[in-house]
């Protein structure tokens, strides 16, 4: 599966007018996630940055058809879309539940989890900002260590970021990746795959946040570009089970090299308060990820 | 089809698991993880145009409180049965109605059983009627009163409940041919879509709901009529009455308290009190005209609840008030508060509360309290 960025669908499915921040990387896995799953497509969001993008009744710039549902229920209620469109006999369209961070890790990993155990057939995404963004850069569970949000103002976070993508792992999926808006070819390719298997697909989007992570907007990019050089995030995914690296985590892991996290800490405001402590110890749990990835993908 | 097992509904979705399983009934049935996600995945299903069906009890209904107000609020015609049951803490698996009574700001329409022809019966109705006015039905009866007792009933023809009961025709179907985003955010004041026509602000669909519930009561009524001439079977529109036609002292309550109170009547009429009921079927909307006629020529009333508003009284015997005020109706209305967590409710111990109450009407005041039925308090 060769793509490049002329092959990429031309068609736009998010008009001008969304009300996201400028610099945002919601936006820009959007754009091009819409564009690998077309027409015929179903979605569902919870209250959420995505929610306010699709804007105020009754204007929206999203041409795909959504369903707003709570916080809790994501996944349910695509549940419930892909039962009502078994029980009127509707097979082709694709189910689509889209997320971030405070509702993926959070309020709703419960009917997250009780729909991929049922292997309900759609496609989770959860857009990872690291925090709860919309309602003003508060902690999630999904926060790394040593970042500051209005809620570990002080202090900043003392805990490690949960490895959701673990637990996603542990529902033993038929597809699930990892990708970027800074890599939109990866990000495009694992979506035109993710449309065309069957069953519950994750899909964990790592999406830089210029407010919530205080860096320049101009830098999205250069920002989502250094988490996967660095080792912070890693792409990668899993098809019935076999672990494959992708994209820049790909070359990096044959040519054994990753930059320390220094380089992507330094740029972000949120880490302005990170002790030397804090910053061995994310280094060493970045090298140990990296290294665990690692020997999984060779073995 | 969701549901989530809980005692006392969890019969019901073990029964329908094996009518789905058995091919006895098309449907697809979602085994979610949890009461808050049955109800999403009714909402959900019944946006994309399926017709859908819950049920649960106590904490389940509590669970689904958020999912409740949003079902209300996306006007989806989803019936949910309610196997009343009181709720923790502490934990009692055993009936009252504080569950549902609970939940009676919502935005659902609210029916109580009392025996068990009438729940089948009232589920047949609730589809019509939630179809027609497009709000959410839910179905109440007694836990363990009606749910773990039997009784003969007569199950309705299938072809004739098809007559009845036409085809679900959704007033929007969330579909990739019409694609819409629903239920988005809306500030406090009324917008102009693209083509400049002002659309209805979050106030205005409040509005809209409320004044389908003031529709509703007339669909209610005439959906019963329309049932009784089909299936011979007549169980009260908003309400159903016993005896009331020279009833000086009229008991009231919802679902099997309400027959209870029937088998009381007996009871007094036999020693010679003009007694009656008026069963509340309907508890939202609330049958505010039907009441005032009910008990015009009431001289006393007692209000029976399984369920109370800390603080104050019974809902109903609150909302009841409201109704009768300024209506010229002065009768003095006995708030009893009843069988919480299962606490059996004898007819007998209903007709010594009725007797008490013809003895207040002898010269003595009354005072504006609730009573507590066979409670010890102290």
């Amino acid at each position: 599966m060769q793509e490049n960025i002329f092959k990429i669908n031309e068609k736009e499915y998010i008009m001008p007018g969304s009300r996201a921040c400028q610099g945002c990387g919601l936006t820009l896995a959007y754009r091009y996630l819409l564009k690998a799953l077309r027409e015929n497509t179903i979605l569902t969001i919870p209250a959420s940055c995505l929610c306010v993008l699709h804007g105020l009744y009754p204007i929206t710039p999203v041409t795909v058809p959504c369903l707003n549902t709570t916080f809790a229920s994501t996944a349910a209620s695509a549940s419930g879309i892909a039962a009502g469109l078994a029980a009127l006999n509707k097979p082709d369209i694709t189910v689509v539940a889209m997320a971030g961070d405070g509702s993926t890790y959070d309020m709703g990993i419960q009917s997250l989890s009780g729909a991929a155990e049922r292997n309900t057939d759609f496609i989770y995404i959860c857009y990872d900002n690291e925090g709860y963004m919309n309602t003003g850069t508060q902690r999630s569970s999904a926060t790394p260590l040593g970042a500051m949000t209005t809620t570990t103002p002080i202090n900043t976070k003392q805990d490690q970021k949960k490895d959701l993508v673990k637990i996603m792992e542990a529902h033993d999926l038929p597809y699930l990746a990892t990708t970027s808006p800074a890599y939109p070819i990866d990000l495009y390719e694992k979506f035109v795959k993710a449309k065309r298997i069957k069953g519950t697909r994750y899909m964990h989007i790592y999406s830089p946040c210029p407010p919530g992570w205080m860096y320049p907007t101009k830098d999205t990019i250069r920002i989502g570009k250094l988490a996967v050089e660095t080792g912070m995030v890693i792409l990668f995914e899993i098809e019935d089970g076999r672990l494959r690296l992708t994209g820049r985590s790909k070359t990096m892991a044959s040519k054994g090299k990753k930059q320390p996290i220094i380089q992507y800490v330094e740029r972000q405001g949120r880490f302005k308060k990170m002790s030397i402590e804090q910053l061995n110890t994310l280094q060493a749990w970045v090298d140990r990820r990296w290294d665990d990835y690692l020997r999984r993908a060779e073995g | 089809m969701a549901a989530y097992p809980i005692t006392p509904q969890a019969s019901l979705s073990e029964i329908l698991s094996r009518y789905v399983e058995g091919g006895e009934l098309k449907a697809e049935y979602v085994r979610v993880e949890g009461e808050h996600s049955a109800m999403t995945v009714c909402i959900s299903a019944s946006t994309v145009g399926a017709r859908v069906f819950t049920a649960t009890s106590s904490n389940g209904l509590l669970y689904m409180h958020e999912q409740l107000h949003w079902a209300a609020g996306s006007r989806l015609p989803i019936v949910m049965c309610c196997v009343n049951r009181g709720v923790g803490a502490p934990w009692s698996i055993f009936n009252d109605q504080q569950d549902s009574v609970s939940q009676r700001d919502t935005g659902w329409i609210q029916i109580y059983c009392r025996d068990n022809q009438e729940i089948i019966d009232t589920i047949i109705q609730a589809y019509r009627i939630a179809e027609q006015v497009y709000i959410p039905v839910m179905v109440c009866y007694d836990g363990f009163v009606l749910s773990h007792t039997m009784m003969p009933v007569h199950i309705p023809d299938h072809e004739q409940v098809r007559r009845f009961l036409p085809p679900y025709k959704p007033h929007t179907i969330l579909s990739p041919e019409d694609p819409r985003t629903i239920n988005s955010v809306l500030f406090p004041w009324r917008r102009e879509n693209p083509q400049g026509v002002l659309c209805d602000g979050y106030m205005e669909m409040r509005y809209k709901l409320q004044a389908a519930f003031e529709t509703a009561r007339t669909v209610i009524a005439d959906t019963n009529r329309a049932f009784a001439e089909s299936f011979g079977r007549d169980h009260g529109g908003l309400i159903w009455t016993y005896m009331t036609d020279d009833a000086e002292l009229v008991m009231t309550g919802m679902g099997s308290i309400a027959a209870e109170a029937v088998a009381a009547t007996d009871m007094l009429r036999a020693e010679g009190i003009k007694a009656g009921v008026v069963g509340i079927r309907v508890f939202r909307p609330f049958p505010k005209d039907d009441v005032v006629r009910a008990f015009s020529r009431a001289h006393a009333i007692l209000a029976f609840e399984k369920a109370i508003s800390y603080g104050y009284e019974g809902a109903l015997c609150s909302d009841l008030k409201a109704a009768l005020y300024g209506t010229g109706v002065n009768a003095p209305i006995h708030n009893y508060v009843a069988g919480l967590g299962g606490r059996d409710v004898k007819p007998r111990e209903l007709a010594e509360a009725g007797r008490n109450a013809v003895a207040l009407l002898e010269g003595q005041t009354m005072k504006n309290e609730t009573r507590w039925l066979n409670c010890y308090t102290g």
